[in-house]
């Protein structure tokens, strides 16, 4: 049997010291390697396979890609669904327009005047969002639905003509992307609200600011950072969005997310889907780029 | 020229920078600003949040041009106080005049003065310029006399040439220059200060202390300043107001309520006080005696004698620099009281030695002497003959032996 070590043995000291020394040299590599293989295997990796997938010429038929180097999938993929392209702006921009006016009023509402109840109030906003995405939306069809429960009942009253219908169209998208996207413009906002300090709202009122100077010169101003964060976390994800337009717009108003979810898995055409998604991602890149160089890479960082 | 603290000029380029504007200017006379400063009046002001009574029938009149204090513990009401007036609180019961003028429910925007805030709340999207033209802007000043004004206060201040400052690119003791130049830019009718100097080392307050009376001189707008430290209360104004619990428990030239303390709180909170209990013995035109329990009798001057009602029961104070410490066989000259006692604990602080002695009254007494290298200086243990004279004796209503006087309560 060996002779236990008492825990003073020089030897033993040693020997574990220089152990822990290694394991700390190591340490940060060992606690980023999961996430670096995810962000490698689920991002890097199909990124370029995406990236790849654009310039190669594939059989629609035996699903099989040739890399080809063929750039001009881009230009004819453009030149098809430039309008889709347009239409998604278009929605993404008055969806997300109204996201902001509709939760900056909430998110004032909570960081002012929430108290004790902030995070119960903030619960409250995104309770609705633990139900499925795509469950909502069929929901919001219901509620929108020519003899639904709201144009309905305001038929049924004559207030609106009886071959009224808002499904179908554009602004059934709309609603529904704004739905939808809302809790990504309130929680930054919320965040951005919260913390201006409040002492910095009295010096201003002190300084002979009234109420309705304190919100234009000083609230609005320090929340900036935090609309520009709520801009981009909604703006960019409704751009790609394409299960509203699905259920909410009928066959009309087609959004590029649904031309590409079509192109992946009606038509089989893999490289024009790649393509069309490569230029949604530049679209997107060049939002952050913009973000950044206006607002400094900081606060990006912290709001996102 | 004003004062600097060594540790603000953070690199040399502003440091080279600075002495370049300096130049210029440092024949010229300071400019007062031309302002019409007011005095302000609290009558019967109350203020209860829920149960919690923050301040109870205050009434105070500070005159106009004076650098006044609020001093207290935390939660004694002086915050509130200053808050009320700034327009942040609404009284419970009571009026504010300003300038005579009753300014009690007014907006914050709608009165004639200024705040500087304990944090400085200064605008972070801002640079310095727009800081201290923050006021000047929605007063809808015109751009020439804006930017006239505000170039002049930050000479004041002291902070010239740095108008494109962000203000997080700042040091703590530029933060409040800024601070204070944002509020004294409007030339208010009164000045509000809220602890300003809480967020300062103590080398930088000391100046600030210096640099600020400076100012008070120069502007001539009334000064209203809160603060909990004693010292710095004592050094800068012309009067002061102890508050404790809501109320004003003593009120005057710094001078004048430390040497006369009228309560045990202001005894105690306003510098070191040895307060011995006791009871008055007989009382005649030019003199009281007071037995202190342990059987010794102290001589008081009537007029140190507060309002004691029907009670006998006082305690006896005296501070600690103007007891004298001698051998114990020295003999006691008239008009003085002693005590007997054995020093305990003997500490040399550099300027003076501090004992503490311990008497048969069963009280300890702290007593400090001055290091003016001559006198006797006696060691732990020995027996000594404590002496001061008997003017320099004063006598305050005991407090309830429940309350405790505790420094840090709660906000």
């Amino acid at each position: 049997m060996d002779e236990p070590v008492p825990p003073d043995h020089p030897g033993g000291l040693v020997v574990t010291r220089r152990r822990h020394r290694a394991g700390r040299a190591l340490a940060p590599y060992l606690l980023s390697l999961p996430s670096g293989l995810w962000l490698l295997l689920l991002f890097v990796v199909p990124l370029a396979f995406m990236l790849s997938l654009s310039l190669k010429t594939c059989n629609p038929a035996t699903g099989a890609c040739v890399m080809t180097w063929h750039w001009g999938e881009f230009p004819s993929e453009i030149s098809l669904y430039h309008q889709e392209f347009i239409t998604s702006l278009y929605f993404a921009a008055v969806s997300t327009l109204v996201d902001l006016v509709v939760s900056f009023p909430i998110a004032y509402w909570i960081a002012f005047y929430g108290g004790r109840r902030k995070n119960f109030f903030l619960l409250m906003l995104l309770v609705p969002f633990f139900v499925s995405f795509v469950i909502r939306t069929i929901v919001w069809e219901f509620v929108l639905a020519n003899n639904g429960v709201v144009l309905g009942a305001l038929k049924h009253i004559h207030l609106l003509p009886a071959g009224f219908h808002v499904l179908g169209t554009g602004y059934a998208v709309m609603a529904g992307l704004a739905y939808n996207y809302l809790p990504f413009t309130a929680l930054p906002l919320y965040v951005a609200i919260e913390r201006i300090d409040r002492r910095v709202l009295e010096a201003a009122y002190d300084l002979y600011a009234t109420r309705r100077a304190g919100f234009l010169r000083v609230i609005l101003p320090l929340t900036v950072p935090g609309i520009f964060a709520a801009f981009l976390l909604t703006f960019i994800p409704m751009f790609g969005d394409y299960v509203n337009q699905e259920i909410l717009g009928g066959t009309s108003n087609t959004m590029i997310g649904t031309v590409i979810q079509n192109q992946f898995l009606v038509n089989f055409d893999f490289a024009g889907g790649a393509s069309l998604s490569a230029v949604l991602l530049v679209v997107a890149l060049v939002g952050i780029y913009l973000y950044a160089r206006l607002l400094g890479s900081r606060t990006i960082e912290e709001y996102l | 020229m004003a004062l600097r603290a060594e540790g603000e000029t953070t690199n040399k380029a502003e440091g080279t920078e600075r002495a370049a504007a300096r130049g210029p200017r440092a024949g010229r006379p300071g400019r007062v600003l031309a302002v019409e400063t007011a005095d302000v009046e609290f009558v019967g002001i109350t203020k209860a949040f829920h149960e919690l009574t923050a301040v109870d029938d205050l009434n105070l009149k500070v005159e106009a041009g004076e650098f006044f204090s609020l001093l207290g513990p935390s939660g004694c009401g002086k915050t509130t106080s200053l808050r009320m007036l700034g327009g942040f609180e609404e009284p419970t019961t009571g009026r504010i005049l300003l300038g005579g003028q009753d300014v009690t429910y007014l907006p914050p925007y709608r009165r004639d003065v200024n705040t500087v805030f304990q944090s400085y709340a200064l605008f972070p999207h801002l640079n310095v310029f727009e800081n201290v033209a923050f006021g000047l802007r929605r007063q809808r000043f015109d751009r020439t006399e804006i930017r006239r004004r505000v170039g002049e206060i930050l000479e004041i201040v002291d902070l010239p040439n740095y108008e494109k400052r962000q203000s997080s690119q700042l040091s703590g003791g530029q933060q409040q220059r800024v601070a204070l130049a944002r509020a004294l830019v409007n030339e208010p009718k009164v000045l509000l200060l809220d602890e300003p100097m809480s967020a300062l080392d103590a080398k930088l307050r000391r100046q600030m202390q210096i640099e600020l009376k400076r100012i008070q001189a120069q502007v001539g707008i009334t000064f209203l300043y809160v603060t909990h430290d004693q010292e710095e209360a004592m050094t800068m104004s012309n009067r002061l107001a102890v508050m404790w619990h809501g109320r004003i428990e003593g009120m005057g030239s710094p001078k004048d309520v430390y040497d006369n303390p009228t309560t045990e709180f202001v005894a105690s909170f306003l510098g070191a006080s040895n307060l011995l209990p006791g009871t008055i013995e007989s009382k005649s035109s030019d003199v009281v005696s007071v037995a202190v329990e342990g059987g010794v009798t102290v001589h008081v001057p009537p007029a140190r004698l507060p309002d004691l009602g029907d009670s006998r029961a006082v305690k006896v104070g005296v501070r600690p620099e103007k007891i004298g410490i001698a051998e114990v066989s020295s003999t006691v000259p008239d008009g003085y009281n002693s005590i007997h006692g054995r020093v305990v604990v003997s500490t040399f602080t550099g300027v003076g030695n501090q004992y503490i002695v311990e008497t048969p009254l069963g009280v300890t007494v702290t007593v400090y002497a001055q290091n003016i290298g001559r006198q006797w200086a006696p060691r732990s243990g020995d027996e000594v003959i404590l002496t001061w004279p008997v003017e320099h004796t004063f006598t305050v209503k005991p407090l309830p032996t429940s309350v405790e006087i505790n420094e840090t309560e709660g906000d």
